[in-house]
């Protein structure tokens, strides 16, 4: 006597494929409360969560702010703020969806949704991060004259004391004491005004309001104030002490000793190996692994090949041992 | 013309019973659909097939228990507000409770992933259920990815602008972005839970429509057969059980 899936693939035309259909169950039934096991689940998760909660907790470490990075670490930030008043920062020369830096988004081929769908949330570092908060301090002759010099001169001449005061702020000689950055003598123009007087201002707290996108009196997009901060060494130094690093598979970690987000792990696995983990286009190339290989898990039950390795492996017979066991008992009695 | 007051029992039932039912009617069409997909019987079954019989069944309703405590006590954090577990030890507390809840719903759905995958639990019209719980799947990891990027601290801030150059490279950057603190609390604590809750909605649904998966006919019990266009499988002739 055939099954009534057997049946049903004869009636379509097809014949049955154990990896697609199955026979209809016609063997025993027994009593199964679905209600008072999802409660009993519930009252062990439940029972569990507290446990895991009362012993270890969650992180909270506290958020950098631009006042506490310009506080531990006024160098960096100097050293960070000239790069994004010239316009070598890595957020100045990100591309899109920030601004039009020509070559600078990832691409596959011709494949390169970035530049197609092109600027979003354009920032100009220069005048986003340096130059207009500055303008919102009041009463500083002193700085809005810098401001309006450097505004005012030729590119040219703008870049000549930018590439000269970036190069004086990477020697060891510069030094931060009493609250004053100390830069070696040279052709800076407004330029030593205008990141000292910015490094104060990030030090007293005022920069990191300046920075909010909005300038509403609500405010929840911290774009501005995360890109800059992320461009300096600061906060990637105390990620690395947090194992939270990409080469420590830091997109699946969390500060402390917590599991994160392991579930991450294939995707920072992609991050790990050539040539994804040096490619200028390695984002975009793990991503497009990733959609791939979730398209295919979702899409499995269509995949001959792949759709039988379930009964290729025989895992399943561990799962239903008891039913294969009965049923060799049955045949070998029979 | 009978009066009726609310002292008279059963009203309603004895009006609606003498009316002809609308068999056109899209109200009375889409009832009929749902009971006949789903009768009492079938969405609340007490009776299972006797091959359910194995500790690898428990992970899918665990994975629902540990989504309906997430969910709670994602609810109590939303009730209290953004910056409340971060002062007070109760807030705390609650987001532990929601951190290692989101863990154990990670946990149980993955080993639940797996064991329907080693049963090929898509056999018998049931692709449908495994592409909502893959998809399911996939969703819970947007919902616990932007859940990191709402904590406002430095785990926020790291993930962030580390992840950004990801997110960025697809394209998606431009409307979705994961440095702005308010479009990622939204999309966490409101559109990917609906999303997630409805998926898996679905997804019980249809496990209850279809049935749990029953096991692989043994080998000796399905043949290869010679088809003009090359060797097909085919079952065997099976005794009724």
């Amino acid at each position: 006597m055939t099954s009534s899936a057997e049946t049903a693939n004869h009636r379509h035309g097809r014949h049955f494929n154990p990896d697609r259909d199955v026979e209809e169950w016609h063997g025993r039934y027994y009593p199964y409360d679905l209600v008072k096991e999802f409660l009993i689940a519930l009252v062990v998760v439940v029972l569990l969560v507290v446990v895991l909660a009362v012993v270890f907790s969650s992180p909270d470490e506290k958020p950098v702010t631009v006042k506490s990075w310009s506080t531990s670490n006024p160098i960096d930030f100097a050293q960070t703020a000239i790069t994004e008043l010239d316009g070598t920062s890595p957020v100045a020369t990100y591309g899109p969806p920030y601004n039009t830096t020509a070559g600078s988004s990832q691409s596959i081929g011709p494949f390169s949704p970035e530049s197609w769908l092109g600027v979003h949330h354009p920032i100009d570092t220069a005048n986003d991060f340096v130059l207009a908060p500055l303008r919102t301090l009041p009463s500083q002759p002193k700085v809005e004259a810098a401001v309006a010099k450097y505004t005012s001169a030729p590119t040219d001449q703008q870049a000549k004391w930018t590439a000269a005061y970036e190069k004086s702020i990477a020697s060891p000689k510069v030094s931060f004491i009493a609250g004053t950055l100390t830069v070696p003598t040279g052709s800076y123009g407004p330029v030593r005004t205008i990141i000292g007087s910015l490094t104060s201002m990030a030090r007293s707290g005022a920069l990191d309001g300046a920075l909010l996108s909005s300038r509403q009196f609500y405010g929840t997009d911290y774009t501005k104030p995360l890109l800059f901060i992320a461009d300096g060494t600061y906060l990637a130094d105390l990620a690395q002490n947090q194992h939270l690093s990409g080469d420590q598979w830091g997109m699946m970690n969390e500060t402390g000793n917590y599991p994160g987000q392991a579930w991450l792990w294939l995707y920072t696995f992609w991050y790990q190996v050539p040539p994804m983990n040096s490619s200028s286009n390695g984002d975009l190339q793990v991503w497009a692994i990733m959609m791939v290989l979730t398209l295919g898990l979702a899409l499995l039950p269509f995949i001959p090949g792949l759709r039988s390795i379930p009964r290729w492996s025989r895992v399943y017979r561990l799962i239903w041992r008891q039913h294969y066991g009965e049923l060799g008992g049955k045949q070998s009695s029979g | 013309m009978t009066l009726r007051t609310d002292l008279d029992s059963d009203t309603s039932a004895d009006v609606v019973a003498d009316l002809p039912e609308d068999a056109d009617q899209w109200t009375a069409k889409l009832r009929h659909a749902a009971v006949e997909a789903l009768p009492p019987e079938r969405l609340m079954p007490d009776r299972q097939p006797a091959y359910v019989a194995s500790w690898i069944y428990v992970f899918g309703v665990l994975t629902l228990a540990s989504l309906a405590v997430v969910i709670v006590t994602g609810t109590v954090l939303a009730v209290f507000g953004p910056t409340w577990w971060h002062v007070s030890s109760e807030g705390l507390f609650v987001n532990s409770l929601h951190l290692w809840s989101v863990e154990v719903f990670f946990f149980t759905m993955i080993v639940h992933l797996w064991g329907k995958f080693f049963m090929a639990a898509w056999r018998g019209r049931r692709r449908a259920t495994w592409i909502t719980g893959v998809v399911s799947f996939v969703v819970s990891v947007g919902a616990a990815f932007t859940g990191y990027l709402s904590q406002q601290n430095f785990d926020s801030q790291w993930i962030s602008t580390q992840a950004k150059d990801g997110i960025n490279s697809t394209g998606a950057g431009a409307i979705f972005n994961v440095t702005n603190f308010g479009q990622m609390l939204m999309w966490h604590i409101m559109l990917l839970p609906l999303v997630v809750v409805m998926l898996v909605g679905v997804h019980v649904l249809l496990v209850r429509r279809r049935g749990v998966v029953p096991p692989f006919a043994p080998p000796d019990r399905v043949v290869r057969e010679e088809e003009p266009t090359g060797l097909r499988e085919t079952a065997a002739p099976v005794e009724q059980r």
